[in-house]
């Protein structure tokens, strides 16, 4: 039972929608605080490559060494996130063009693969892996076995930020805060909130969930450091800020969006395997096409305002120009 | 304490000077990051420009390099101007390929100039309208065009993907030997190829693109569009103003669309040149592997959107490119040109605030009184 292609096809949707899921919630956080972060792509692909160098060169125990890896992934994330940041938040530049820098700096054809020379990471494979947490015999148990009790670590954690920033954002007095300052900066301004604080700790956050989402690839997915990998520099980035307008900027729908996206990377695998030939291309670009639709059903007249993006999205907030 | 102001007036000056105080700024922040990874940088500087600029060699594939930016920045250029932001250029320069090399292979046989022009017009004719997606969806759904063209550009990349790995399409060669090995695009008819301009030189000659001059002239005709015709005029006056636009009857969401499909089209020829002067088939993997329309938005923001100055930063560059393709190594690894355009766009975006908005010592609140009035 466990074979069965809808089981399969599950249990690789998780695992190939944490990292959209890490880096979803991160851009939604920081979408969320008003600011749009197109380098969702670099800051996850110097994760991985920060994440995978720490694994080879911490000598402590597996377990040290992987969540020293995630603590670097997510420090180097936010190092990109800073940059952008500056740029936008304090410079006031177009947030669209210093992300896409972002994404030309650390991407591919950047810091990453510099990093990825300089530090010779292709050499060899990962010192350290996040494997499986519960028993085999768990994970042989019908249906929910290879779904839920297969996974690593990282999908768990990801289960619990989801909880946490869903909670803040809608329990919480900084949650209320930052949806104010992502909605009407000059109103949350009159009440006292640090808007220019708020929007710097949540593109901070933003870019750390980004790193370890990176770190999934090359510590769980593909635990080796592949120049310009193909998953992550096939465009896992954009489609995580996809995956938030995809969700109504909710952490609740990004996890289910996640897995959706997540199903749609893994179709194509798990349909060659089995000797079905569909074009992959099709599968491929569903989450694109899905997320252009839902936009243009988020962009009309009510839902714009139940379900639309926040409204100070991607301006910057000057206190004497408000 | 330092209180930034917006400034009232632009001075011209300004909108020159603090750009390239920018570059200069970059350069010295790259110094120091070559200096940090060991690399001597004056030595570094020298190799780069040599390889990008030194001999005529070096300046043939500088003008290789910089064709398909100076259309993609053209391409930004336009959308940007108007307050549209037009990621698209990538995905819209792939389906230029695809229009241009249907349109050569549709012509089969006719003579080399109507072969040409036939690509030019299927290249700009599909980017044209793969761009009026996000324009229609921006025009009438007021959907946000940016996300829009941006997922176009992946859903463009798989269709073209899909076009020769996966089905037996009218692009695809299926006779070739080699063909049989990989799958690949059906070679251009030779009457298709753009010719190259050679420019003699003391040292042999530098060969000039048919594209980059087509470039140049889409820059000219851009700049004149723009600066010298009603549309041009009620252009600005949308992307000052939507408001007075609207009051004054200007016909805003045609214009969207216009610029739009405009943009694309720009896009779409530069994608005709890439196949005609370059490629010469269409060739997925090569083509995302340049990231020329995401590069041309780096060159349009670096030279303010004015088409000139794209076609003069495109140059530069197409250089950097060159060389650092040239270079690659162990003198000079492969991510450093990404490092360095990234930076260059860091120091150009954040000295923009020097233009708009001056800096002032604001001081102390108990020293802020006016002078006494002399009797």
């Amino acid at each position: 039972m466990n074979n069965s292609i809808a089981v399969v096809i599950a249990a690789s949707a998780v695992l190939y929608g944490t990292p959209l899921l890490y880096a979803g919630l991160g851009e939604l956080l920081a979408e969320r605080a008003g600011v749009l972060n197109l380098g969702v792509q670099g800051m996850m692909l110097v994760g991985a490559a920060m994440g995978f160098w720490t694994v080879q060169r911490f000598h402590v125990g597996s377990g040290g060494a992987l969540l020293t890896a995630v603590g670097v992934a997510a420090l180097a994330g936010a190092a990109m996130a800073l940059i952008h940041g500056f740029l936008v938040i304090t410079l006031r530049a177009s947030q669209i063009v210093s992300g896409l820098a972002l994404t030309i700096f650390a991407g591919a054809a950047g810091l990453s693969s510099y990093l990825g020379n300089d530090l010779n990471l292709a050499s060899n494979p990962a010192r350290h892996q996040f494997g499986a947490v519960f028993p085999s015999a768990a994970q042989h148990w019908p249906i929910v076995g290879p779904i839920l009790f297969g996974q690593n670590l990282l999908v768990y954690a990801s289960w619990f930020c989801v909880l946490a920033v869903g909670l803040y954002l809608s329990r919480t007095r900084p949650g209320l805060n930052v949806r104010a300052v992502g909605e009407s900066p000059a109103a949350a301004d009159a009440m006292g909130i640090d808007v220019i604080a708020y929007r710097y700790a949540h593109v901070l956050a933003g870019g750390a969930f980004a790193g370890v989402g990176g770190a999934c690839f090359s510590l769980a997915i593909t635990p080796q450091w592949v120049p310009g990998d193909e998953m992550i520099a096939g465009g896992a980035g954009w489609i995580a800020i996809a995956l938030v307008i995809f969700a109504f900027w909710r952490p609740d729908l990004v996890l289910v969006g996640a897995y959706l996206f997540g199903a749609f990377a893994a179709l194509p695998f798990t349909l060659q395997a089995r000797g079905v030939t569909i074009a992959p291309e099709l599968f491929q670009s569903l989450p694109y096409v899905m997320t252009v639709l839902v936009l243009v059903l988020v962009s009309s007249g009510v839902a714009k305002r139940r379900l639309g993006a926040p409204a100070a999205l991607g301006l910057p907030y000057v206190r004497e120009e408000r | 304490m330092i209180r930034i102001e917006r400034r009232l007036r632009q001075p011209r000056l300004l909108s020159v000077v603090v750009p390239l105080v920018s570059v200069g700024f970059a350069f010295g922040l790259i110094a120091l990051v070559l200096l940090a990874t060991g690399h001597d940088p004056g030595h570094t500087y020298g190799k780069l420009f040599r390889s990008a600029f030194g001999d005529t060699g070096a300046l043939t594939s500088t003008f290789a390099s910089a064709t398909p930016l100076v259309f993609t920045g053209l391409a930004a250029a336009a959308a940007f101007r108007m307050n549209l932001f037009n990621i698209g250029a990538e995905g819209q320069l792939y389906f230029g390929v695809v229009g241009a090399v249907a349109a050569a292979l549709l012509l089969h046989g006719a003579p080399g100039a109507v072969q040409i022009a036939g690509m030019c017009v299927g290249g700009a004719a599909l980017g044209a309208l793969w761009a009026s997606i996000p324009g229609i969806l921006r025009a009438f759904g007021r959907t946000n065009e940016i996300i829009t063209s941006l997922m176009l550009n992946y859903v463009a990349g798989l269709v073209i993907n899909f076009l020769i790995f996966d089905t037996h399409s009218y692009w695809r060669d299926t006779t070739s030997p080699s063909a049989a090995v990989f799958p690949q695009g059906k070679a251009l008819p030779d009457a298709a190829l753009w010719p190259v301009a050679t420019i003699t030189h003391a040292a042999g000659g530098v060969l000039l693109p048919l594209g980059f001059m087509v470039a140049a002239g889409a820059a000219i005709v851009l700049w004149t569009l723009y600066r010298h015709t009603r549309f041009g005029f009620e252009l600005n006056v949308i992307a000052d103003s939507p408001r007075a636009a609207r009051y004054a009857g200007m016909r805003t969401r045609r214009k969207i669309l216009a610029v739009m499909a405009l943009s694309g089209a720009i896009a779409g020829l530069g994608g005709a040149a890439q196949a005609g002067n370059f490629d010469h088939l269409l060739d997925p993997r090569g083509l995302q592997q340049q990231f020329y329309g995401y590069t041309g938005i780096v060159v349009a923001a670096l030279a303010r959107y004015n088409p000139f100055a794209v076609v003069l930063v495109a140059f530069l560059l197409g250089g950097l490119k060159n060389a650092g393709f040239a270079l690659q190594g162990a003198d000079f690894p492969s991510g450093l040109v990404g490092v360095m355009q990234g930076i260059f766009l860091f120091s150009v975006l954040g000295g923009e605030i020097l233009i708009r908005y001056r800096f002032r010592l604001k001081r102390e609140p108990g020293a802020a009184h006016l002078p006494e009035p002399v009797p």
